[in-house]
């Protein structure tokens, strides 16, 4: 509402690690019509507790709105809003190239500028991991583009926030049942104190 | 003790008392089981959809959640419709069904169905009991959940097997109810200021408001200012108040709808802005600026830009405003709504608006008034006059015909010592007839039963006179209804009829006076509108009030409206 320019937002979800939790969060997004662009999911430090990270693409109203049906579920322990911080973010991606004997030395090359190690190698095919940030994983498959990209596979953003959690902007809910996540939230400011000043929050 | 006694014994410890539900294969168990907690009341319902809104209409009248529950399969999906009800309604209620046996979940064993899957959308959360050692503590988390924050129906799925499978440990006590979050200082601070400086304030509460209905009153009297109560509102401030000036939106009071176009402040409470409520949101109070108190924090600025957001408890919020309170200082602005006010017209000539004034002006403030779907739901709604809150129940947000007859009995039951009546449409009505065995096997007493019969499915009747070219499709229920009161007498209730405005005084007296639940039949004209109406894809001020010719004007008008806004009846 408050920006109606679409671009692409990060948000940490901790979650209780249960069946169908998956299901709940992508079936909150898909019914209200937000995109999803990419998801990752993994455990973190605490048992039971699952890590996404989710891209969406959208304005900033489109988020709040997002974030706050994603307050109300109960598997939702911790939502981080990550336009609110400085984060770090990486994807890796695998991306198989054709090579021919005259390509293959041109194609190693790039790579190695890429800082791209080779996965896999075959008599025509070439398979490179990279990491690095959106930016960087779109170079590279540009500039691979023009020998015959075969497979690609994103694994989708993950991101933290930089600096030590306790300045994470975040909500922390159901405080009471989730004593695992206690060291972590202390002396965590609340997201409304974080984000005064934006017009329509609280 | 198996799964399923320790299911009892944890409901019991809750002080659930009654249950709604039906029994079936995957839930033998606990109906077994059921003979050992005398304590709890099952009330056998003849559908799982006539169960949970007589879950619905207990918790909508009380306050308190109401529990049903179904076996697996078609038991359960027999519940889906009445837990989107309770979804959109905010009800606190608790279902639970049976599965098959864990080892045949997935399977496509007989009678199983992926329930807690299919009712994912339509739950605030829901479980399937893996282990029969979570299980009462899951019980006890799903009643926490379904009745903290912003209320809602919660699922426990439980397969056949965990019923049966041992349980050793303790039986949970109900969870402390948390505290509902207080406003800040500052967003009262903001709202004070905004309503300090206003020249034609309007309050509008909701659904939410219900439970703060004594400081929402105290709030508008201290500042004299105007109160419109929604469709789930109605009776959190009393129709009796000179300030109340009755419903917002699509069938709402002129009074209504012109202060919310002309407002400079709209303080909303415990509401959610419904498209019903606002019509074309660009032209709602298009002059106000908006103060919301709301607790569910995903509301607040979801549909209506919002200027003050006051999140937390209604009750709080509206004592901490009324500290302030300077009186109205806005004669001219009281009496443009004296004006608008005094325009409300009631229903003059024999007709469905008539008959249903003639029920609800016989009703006193603690009797309890549940309606159906359609045209008699809206003239209800425009013509009852409630006092107080928890006296209305309907299904506002879902609109479900069949609501209306066995949420009657579950506030029935619930208040054995009220009156309960039910205003239904001839087509509504016949969606969960059913129940009138739930009537008979209880020997419920207190249950009045009113059908408007008019041989339409009226509402859509009307759209389809107004909308689409008077072509009646599919909406003539005259030649195949059956005849009430011999369908009342099949399950010895008994029944009255009118048929004219000369009739039904005496036919009302007689069906009241009735010791027993009785069921009243009037008939009415077929072809009767329900106005004032704003059209879908409508701003309120562009409001129909009586007139159906301005009908054909407006359909010009809304031709570039999407027809999906226009159809949805
Ligand atoms: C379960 C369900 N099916 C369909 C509808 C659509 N609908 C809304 S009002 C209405 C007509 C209701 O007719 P009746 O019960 O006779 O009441 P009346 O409008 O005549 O008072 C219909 C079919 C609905 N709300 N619910």
């Amino acid at each position: 509402m408050t920006d109606p320019v679409p671009y692409d937002q990060l948000l940490s979800i901790l979650v209780r690690d249960e069946p169908r939790v998956l299901t709940r969060i992508t079936a909150l997004f898909g019914r209200r019509g937000y995109n999803i662009k990419s998801l990752s999911v993994g455990n973190t430090e605490h048992p039971g507790v699952s890590r996404m990270t989710i891209v969406v693409h959208g304005d900033r109203g489109v988020v709040e709105q997002a974030i706050r049906q994603l307050e109300k579920l109960h598997d939702v322990m911790k939502i981080i809003d990550h336009s609110l911080e400085k984060y770090v973010d990486r994807e890796l991606v695998l991306v198989k190239v054709a090579i021919t004997p005259e390509s293959r030395v041109e194609v190693r090359q790039i790579a190695e500028d890429f800082r791209s190690r080779i996965v896999d190698v075959g008599r025509h095919a070439l398979t490179f991991e990279v990491t690095g940030d959106e930016g960087k994983l779109t170079a590279f498959i540009e500039q691979m583009r023009p020998f015959g990209i075969l497979e690609t596979m994103r694994t989708g953003r993950i991101a933290l926030t930089r600096g030590s959690n306790a300045e994470i902007a975040s909500h922390i809910y159901h405080e009471g049942e989730t004593q695992t996540l206690r060291p972590v939230v202390e002396g965590v400011e609340a997201r409304e104190e974080r984000a005064r000043g934006v017009p329509n929050l609280f | 003790m198996t799964g399923a006694k320790a299911l009892w014994a944890t409901l019991a410890n809750h002080g659930i008392s009654t249950v709604f539900g039906y029994p079936g294969g995957a839930i033998m168990p606990v109906y077994d089981a059921l003979t050992y907690y005398p304590e709890v009341r099952h009330v056998l319902a003849r559908h799982e959809q006539g169960a949970i809104h007589a879950a619905e209409g207990w918790a909508k009248a009380t306050g308190e959640i109401g529990v049903c529950m179904a076996t697996s399969g078609p038991g359960a999906t027999n519940l889906v419709t009445g837990l989107a009800d309770a979804m959109m309604d905010s009800v606190p209620l608790l279902a639970i069904t049976g599965n098959v046996a864990r080892h045949l979940m997935g399977t496509d064993a007989f009678q199983e169905a992926d329930i807690t899957g299919i009712t994912l959308p339509v739950t605030k959360h829901n479980y399937v009991v893996r282990d029969v050692e979570e299980l009462p503590r899951i019980i006890a988390e799903a009643i926490r959940i379904a009745r903290t924050g912003r209320p809602g129906p919660v699922l426990v799925d439980i397969p056949k097997d965990v019923q049966m499978a041992a349980y050793a440990g303790e039986i949970p006590t109900p969870h402390a109810r948390p505290e509902i979050p207080a406003p800040t200082d500052e967003s009262i601070g903001r709202a004070l200021e905004l309503l300090r400086t206003a020249k034609k304030p309007v309050i509008m509460a909701g659904g939410g408001s219900l439970d703060a209905s004594a400081e929402i009153t105290a709030l508008a009297r201290a500042w004299d200012i105007p109160v419109i109560t929604t469709l789930m509102g109605l009776g959190a401030f009393p129709a009796s108040d000179p300030l109340w000036l009755g419903m917002p939106g699509m069938h709402g009071s002129v009074a209504a709808n012109r202060a919310i176009s002309e407002a400079d402040v709209l303080l909303g409470i415990g509401l959610r802005f419904d498209d019903r409520v606002t019509g074309r949101v660009n032209g709602f109070a298009p002059n106000a600026a908006i103060i919301h108190i709301e607790l569910d924090a995903a509301e607040i600025g979801k549909i209506i830009r919002t200027h003050v957001p006051v999140r937390g408890d209604a009750k709080v919020a509206a004592a901490r405003l009324t500290e302030g309170a300077v009186k109205g200082v806005w004669p001219e602005w009281t009496a443009q709504i004296t004006e608008w006010k005094g325009r409300n017209e009631t229903p003059e000539h024999w007709g469905a608006g008539y008959a249903v004034k003639a029920v609800v002006d016989r009703l006193t403030p603690d009797d309890i008034l549940s309606s159906d779907v359609g045209q008699h739901q809206m003239l209800a709604a425009q013509l009852a006059r409630f006092e107080r809150p928890r006296r209305w129940l309907n299904s506002g947000g879902l609109g479900t015909m069949g609501f209306g007859f066995p949420a009657a009995i579950g506030a029935g039951m619930a208040e054995p010592g009220v009156r309960s009546v039910v205003i239904a449409g001839d087509g509504g009505f016949q969606m969960t007839a059913q129940e009138l065995a739930t009537l008979k096997m209880y020997d419920i007493r207190n249950v009045k039963i009113c059908i408007i019969n008019n041989s339409y499915l009226g509402m859509v009747r009307q759209w389809q006179e107004m909308f689409h070219g008077k072509r009646y499709s599919e909406v003539w229920l005259g030649d195949s209804n059956p005849d009430f009161l011999k369908l009342a007498d099949a399950y010895d209730v008994p029944g009255y009829r009118a048929s004219s405005a000369e009739e039904l005084p005496a036919a009302i007296d007689a069906w009241l006076a009735d010791p027993k639940s009785a069921l009243l039949e009037v008939v009415v004209p077929h072809e009767h509108g329900v106005f004032p109406m704003v059209p879908a894809g409508a701003a309120l001020y562009e409001m129909i009030e009586s007139d159906p010719g301005r009908a054909v004007e407006l359909k010009a008008q809304l031709a570039d409206a999407p027809m999906n806004e226009v159809n949805d009846a």
